[in-house]
């Protein structure tokens, strides 16, 4: 019981740092506060999800699988990252955050139902990635090996964001346009670049982290609204804009998720939320977050 | 109180419309109304650049009041329920308002959609109280004692004066100083408090204010559709509001009316012409008058007005 509430703990755990790092990561970056996050990450785990089954139907071998997920994933994210960023979030950086909120939340609305009508309302499943690699016994216990995939995907995303923040030289860029933008432009830095590709890049974690949860679940239309309230809770709870926070956050509902599950499962979300309101209460900038200024 | 002359025209055509307009335009009409009053609360949040993605919280009370009485005690009488749901609004609000009342901006719009998905869950999963997925059936309602048809003159007229009452209410709110306090909630919280008042004062009565609107409509709503479905809790009708309030122009009480009759025509000839887009066209026009058109139509109308009025000679325009 209490190895499986670890191992559940862990599992939701990775799968919510997978959603939400790339939220975080945007916002961060851009201050705004993606709300299309969660349709990005459901177009992933669709596009992951249909390219495996193509391309394991024309015969190619089940091992490919794990990088016809992540090609669906990358190609997710190069679509929707640059063309989301230039055409719409552009527009609105100096605006106020309702407006904000109101745009990243029509795109929502238009790709949530575009996918409807890509892939139709069928669900769609690919367990290929899933099986392929078994099934792991420890202490009497019979867990899918794909889940610990999944954290290890997990860990190594998230260090892989740290490592490019903290130790490339385009991670020191992006450090100095969040602290200024003003400075960065007269330093020469192509601001408006650094967001794109921020952007992107945001996009692309959503859409990776839809692609390798797709094997978990039937991916079917419409789940694109609860990910984000997810992920958003994952995110305020951990510190909006840092990563070290988001996977803190996500560990802290993780967790909490697995308790609830197996003692209430009727209170499942209610437990979820309840956290993100006392911790919201006793740090509203989160755990990691910084507290900012109040303009007068 | 000086009543402008456009005002008293679009509530003259309201009045004398059911004369003319065939029965199912009347419907639409009504849910108009309903939309409208529900949107009132949205309108005054966006005032104070505050954007909520959860307020079908205080429709769907208002609706479940109506399934709740129709369920246990059989009783429908709509001149009742409408202020018990408005009441049961009320109450949610002051309720949930006493936590959202600290949030702003992100937290306040994320915090609004999760205490609405919480409703909606609940709904759906207490099966056994709430009907679940099938929800609950209304029936006749009746004014007076008297069972009326829901989309026949006696309930127009009296969804008419309700939605009346409700623009009066709102109208007096915003001409109020917590009315003024609440467009400089969206400019500079800290200058509430300069002035004296607590900022979290002015969004806590707006938001009680707005939940008690919510729940009136839910009532029409309910009475109207003749059904209550967990789905009016869910995101997409929360989305909806903001999409009207944001159609109309939230600058003003008639932007409000103008995008909810537009939408429930919208919503009309969508279902009959793109049954698979309608989410995608709400998205898509919204994207547009976010980037294009932020006042909405009723900026539009007001330009239009602009430039019909004669040009005084040799005065300069802006």
């Amino acid at each position: 019981m209490l190895a499986i509430v670890l191992f559940d703990g862990l599992n939701y755990s990775a799968t919510l740092f997978l959603l939400s790092v790339g939220l975080t990561f945007v916002y961060g970056v851009l201050r705004v506060l993606n709300i299309s996050h969660g349709a990005i990450y459901a177009f992933g785990a669709y596009m992951a999800t249909w390219i495996t089954i193509k391309l394991l139907g024309v015969g190619l071998p089940v091992f490919l699988s794990y990088l016809m997920l992540f090609a669906g994933a990358v190609i997710i994210g190069l679509v929707f990252g640059p063309t989301i960023e230039r055409l719409c979030l552009r527009r609105i950086y100096g605006s106020d955050i309702h407006i904000q909120l109101l745009l990243t939340y029509a795109i929502l609305l238009i790709l949530d139902d575009a996918m409807k009508l890509i892939w139709g309302m069928e669900p769609m499943f690919v367990s290929e990635p899933y099986t392929f690699i078994g099934m792991f016994e420890v202490g009497g216990i019979i867990y899918p090996v794909y889940n610990f995939l999944l954290m290890v995907i997990a860990a190594i995303f998230g260090g892989f964001l740290i490592w490019l923040l903290r130790r490339t030289r385009f991670g020191k860029i992006v450090v100095s346009v969040i602290h200024d933008r003003e400075v960065s432009v007269a330093m020469g830095v192509n601001v408006s670049l650094v967001f794109n590709v921020a952007f992107t890049i945001g996009a692309f974690a959503a859409a990776m982290g839809g692609a390798f949860i797709a094997p978990t679940i039937a991916v079917v239309p419409g789940f694109a609204v609860e990910v984000v309230v997810m992920a958003f809770a994952v995110i305020a709870i951990g510190g909006m804009g840092s990563l070290e926070g988001a996977a803190l956050g996500a560990l802290i509902v993780g967790f909490a998720r697995a308790i609830s599950i197996h003692l209430f499962a009727e209170l499942e979300l209610v437990a979820i939320y309840l956290i993100m309101v006392l911790v919201l209460a006793f740090r509203p900038e989160g755990l990691f977050g910084q507290v900012e200024e109040r303009r007068i | 109180m000086k009543i402008k002359p456009a005002v008293l025209i679009v509530a003259a055509l309201f009045i004398l419309a059911p004369l003319v307009v065939p029965s199912w335009i009347m419907f639409i009409l009504i849910k108009g109304l309903f939309m409208f009053i529900a949107v009132l609360g949205v309108t005054m949040f966006l005032r104070g650049g505050q954007v909520t993605f959860g307020h079908a919280l205080f429709y769907a009370t208002g609706t479940y009041t109506v399934g709740f009485s129709v369920k246990w005690f059989g009783f429908r009488e709509a001149l009742v329920l409408v202020p018990v749901g408005t009441l049961a609004g009320l109450l949610m609000a002051a309720l949930v308002g006493l936590i959202m009342a600290r949030y702003r901006g992100v937290f306040f719009a994320m915090l609004n959609l999760a205490f609405s998905m919480i409703l909606y869950a609940v709904l759906l999963k207490l099966y056994w109280f709430t009907g679940g997925t099938d929800g609950l059936a209304i029936g006749v309602p009746t004014l007076a004692g008297v069972p009326i048809h829901a989309s026949g003159f006696a309930f127009y007229y009296f969804s008419l004066v309700i939605a009346g009452i409700a623009t009066y209410v709102v109208y007096r709110f915003l001409a109020s100083p917590v009315g003024y306090l609440l467009t400089a909630l969206g400019e500079n919280e800290i200058r509430i408090e300069y002035t004296g008042e607590s900022a979290r004062r002015v969004l806590y009565l707006t938001y009680v204010l707005a939940g008690g609107l919510g729940g009136a409509s839910g009532v029409l709503a309910a009475f109207t559709i003749g059904h209550v479905v967990p789905e009016d809790a869910f995101w997409i009708q929360s989305g909806e509001f903001v999409f009207v309030a944001l159609l109309g122009g939230f600058e003003s009480i008639a932007g409000a009316l103008m995008g909810a009759v537009a939408f429930e025509f919208i919503q009309t000839y969508a279902s009959k012409f793109i049954p698979y887009a309608w989410q995608l066209m709400l998205g898509g026009i919204m994207l547009l008058v976010i980037l294009f058109r932020p006042g909405g139509l009723f900026a539009i109308y007001e330009s239009a007005v602009e430039w019909l009025r004669p040009k005084k000679e040799g005065i300069a325009h802006e």
